[in-house]
Parts: structure tokens; sequence; C-alpha cells
């Protein structure tokens, strides 16, 4: 039995598939700000804080690397509410997404840190560096440099991975792709096309990396 | 009818991490399959296979494995085939598990330097025997941690398997939360299951780490 693939019945859905596409666009965005700065800030505590701090960081590390996304946005969306914190699902999707990128970007950001040489440190304070300058200059740029691909992969990663916010019914890309299929049956054309956007996407965000790599790094 | 959340439906969670189990080796075995491959083109000396390795990686990586499951789960129902979740789930994984091993393999392969080639071709090894006796064993003392650490992110990631309704940890705990309603002490304890899990094949991968770096 042959099969006649009709793409038009999804094509015409145009309009909220670009909506998603938007939404996606924006949770990755807002995703990657906060779990990059906050990330930062947990790499630091990891290198540099006290026993106590260092230990809680590493715990937040280890817990959240060792579970699965899916299990800690239904915590988060379903389970919290059982205990009287009500989110709505945006909010519910960034925390989430952002508490997940956090730890990965803490732990990528550390071996980044962890990577300078502390002959480079000593160098910087005897050239007369105050700390925060060595910090600044000697230690997190140069860090960022050596873990740029591994932090900006996880980056694309988590992209993709906000697909999984559809399941608290997020009206984000994957899940309009979900609306669709299910009023027009076109199970394989709606899939394929989403696949293609997102294939595009990783694309067009790996050649951004890369373009920003040049403007920040490559003339230093 | 609500019921409490009783000791039977813990018991029930963790009897479901055997099907979380069993998910994730049917991925590592044909992922396994299909890394071999790919790490086998991306090494090679043709560029056209490196080509077809890289375009394959690239691809699997760019698109959502939750994308990839539902394209089996209702795609291929169109060319005749009905697929049942799990083995749906199978093939799905595995394609993306392919792309994953192939890269961390391929890269264990280009890691032996080539006078490691040479060497063996001089002491009059054939191909095979090159790649037998002196470049695989090596390779795998590279492989190995970053193979294991990948098993972490393929135990996590047969959760999405729950969205397609094949019955492992994570349906489970759908399951449970829709008859006791209690999401929170649920989904807690699916997490903590799933640390039990993953969390020792971390340290594992990061032991094995460490040995390999005083080795060398």
């Amino acid at each position: 039995m042959a099969y006649k693939f009709q793409f038009r019945d999804v094509f015409a859905q145009q309009d909220a598939i670009v909506d998603g596409l938007v939404l996606t666009l924006q949770l990755s965005a807002g995703t990657i700000f906060f779990g990059f700065v906050i990330g930062t800030l947990v790499a630091t505590l990891l290198v540099y804080a006290k026993p106590w701090a260092r230990g809680a960081a590493h715990a937040y590390v280890e817990v959240i690397r060792n579970t699965p996304l899916i299990v800690q946005l239904f915590l988060i969306f379903f389970g919290l509410p059982a205990i009287g914190i009500k989110l709505d699902v945006i909010t519910a999707s960034v925390i989430a997404l952002t508490i997940n990128l956090t730890a990965y970007t803490a732990e990528i950001v550390r071996a980044g840190i962890e990577s300078i040489p502390k002959s480079q440190i000593e160098t910087g304070i005897s050239l007369g560096l105050t700390g925060p300058q060595v910090f600044r200059h000697v230690v997190f740029l140069p860090a960022l440099k050596n873990v740029y691909p591994s932090l900006t992969s996880q980056f694309v990663l988590m992209m993709l991975a906000t697909s999984v916010v559809s399941q608290i019914s997020t009206a984000e890309l994957f899940h309009v792709g979900s609306i669709i299929q299910s009023r027009t049956f076109r199970d394989f054309e709606v899939y394929s096309v989403i696949a293609v956007l997102y294939l595009c996407l990783s694309l067009l965000l790996r050649g951004g990396f890369s373009i920003c790599y040049r403007i920040f790094f490559r003339k230093s | 009818m609500i019921r409490e959340l009783a000791f039977q439906d813990v018991l029930y969670l963790v009897l479901a991490m055997r099907w979380t189990i069993v998910l994730t080796l049917l991925a590592l075995s044909g992922g396994g399959v299909i890394g071999l491959l790919i790490a086998a083109c991306g090494a090679s000396r043709h560029v056209a296979l490196r080509t077809f390795a890289r375009a394959y990686v690239g691809t699997v990586q760019g698109i959502p494995l939750l994308a990839w499951l539902f394209i089996f789960y209702f795609g291929l129902s169109i060319v005749g085939y009905n697929l049942p979740p799990w083995i749906a789930a199978t093939i799905g994984f595995s394609i993306y598990a392919g792309a994953f091993l192939g890269e961390i393999w391929r890269g264990a392969l280009i890691s032996i330097p080539k006078t490691q080639w040479e060497a063996a071709l001089a002491i009059g090894l054939t191909y095979i025997e090159q790649l037998r006796y002196v470049i695989i064993p090596q390779a795998i003392r590279v492989a190995i941690p970053p193979t294991v650490g990948f098993m972490v992110q393929l135990i996590k990631n047969t959760s999405l398997a729950a969205v397609i309704g094949f019955v492992e940890l994570t349906r489970e705990g759908q399951l449970t939360t829709a008859a006791t309603f209690q999401p929170f002490a649920v989904y807690l304890i699916v997490a903590a299951l799933y640390f039990s899990l993953c969390y020792p094949l971390t340290r594992y991968s990061r032991a094995l780490e460490r040995k390999r770096r005083v080795v060398h």
C-alpha cells in the first residue's frame, strides 16, 4: 500500500508553528542566560567557597546531573502544588530548565577554572593586578575560552531539551506539533517538519556560537 | 478511586526500574552496533565515509530525542507497521545512542598516534591484526570512561519513553500519581531511584578516568 504524503494540512498551520518556534527560542534564550549566570556563580562556589558551601553546591550538581530532566520538571510542575507552591506552565518550565542547565554549566565552568595553572595566577599577582582583576583576566576569561566548545554544545543540547516541556503543555514548538498531529492525523508529516525545524535551529545556534567565539576570543 | 500511597506502590516503582534497565541495555546494544559503524566511518581514510559519519552524527544530535521517538512510534504506521512502544523506543534510542557512541569511539580511535599503526605494519601485521592487537586494545582504554558516562545519559533519557506509553520508571510514576494523587512524594521517589542507578555509574566513570590519567 503506497502512502501519499500530504504536507498541506501541516503547512496550513504555519502561524501556530511560528508561534511555537518563537516560544522555543524565548525559552532557550532565557534558560541559557540564567543557566550561564547562575552556573558560573555555582562554579565559583565549587572552587573557592568554604567546605560546607562547596559541599552543598557539589550535592546540588550531582543530584541534578544524575536524575532525568522530565522527572525534575514533573516534580516542579505537579509536585510543588501539592505542598502549596503553584506555578504556571511557563514559569515551571523556565525554572526546571534553568535548574537543570545550571548544574551542567557549573560543572563545565569549574573544570575550566581548574584548568588554569597556578603559576599563571601567581604571575598575575606579581604583575600587581588586584584580586578581582586576576580573577577576570587571568582565570575566568581564559577558563571560558578553554571550555567554550563543551559549554556551547551543552547550550545546543538544552535548546533541544526544551522540547521536553511540551509534556506539561507549554505551547512551544514540539507541543504545537502534537496539537497539529491530533487535529490532522498527519503524524509523519508533522513530526518530520518539526524535526527539520529543530535541526535548522541547532545548526543556526552552532553557527552563532562559533561567530561569537571569533568575536570574543580570537583577538586575544 | 483515590487511595493512599502504600508500601506496595513503592515496590511497584522499584520493580519498574527493571524496564528502565532493559531499555537501556537494548539501546546500548543497538546503539553499539550503529556506533561501531559510525566510528569506523568517521576514522576512515575515505572522505565520503567521514562525511557520512559527520552528517549522521550532526543530524541525530540536532533533533530532539522526543522527535525521534515520535517519528518511529507514529511515523512508521504509515508504511503499514504499527510498532509497539518498546520496539519504537528501542529503534529511537539506538539511533540516538549510535550517534553519541560513534562520536566517542571515533575520538578514541583517532587518539591513537599514527606511529602505532606504522609500528604494527612494520612488524608485519595485516590490517585486521593491526586493529586487533595494537589499536583496539589501546583505544578501549580511552573509550571506556566516556562510554560509562554516556550510559548515565542514556538511563536518564529512557525516561522520555514514558511519553509514547512504554511503562518504565517514569511512566510507572505517572500511573502511581494518577492513582494516589501524591505527585510530590511519588516523583521524589522516582528521582531517588534514578539517582541510585546513575550515581554509582557516574562515580565509576570518574574513577576509570582518573586511573587512565595515572597510567599515562
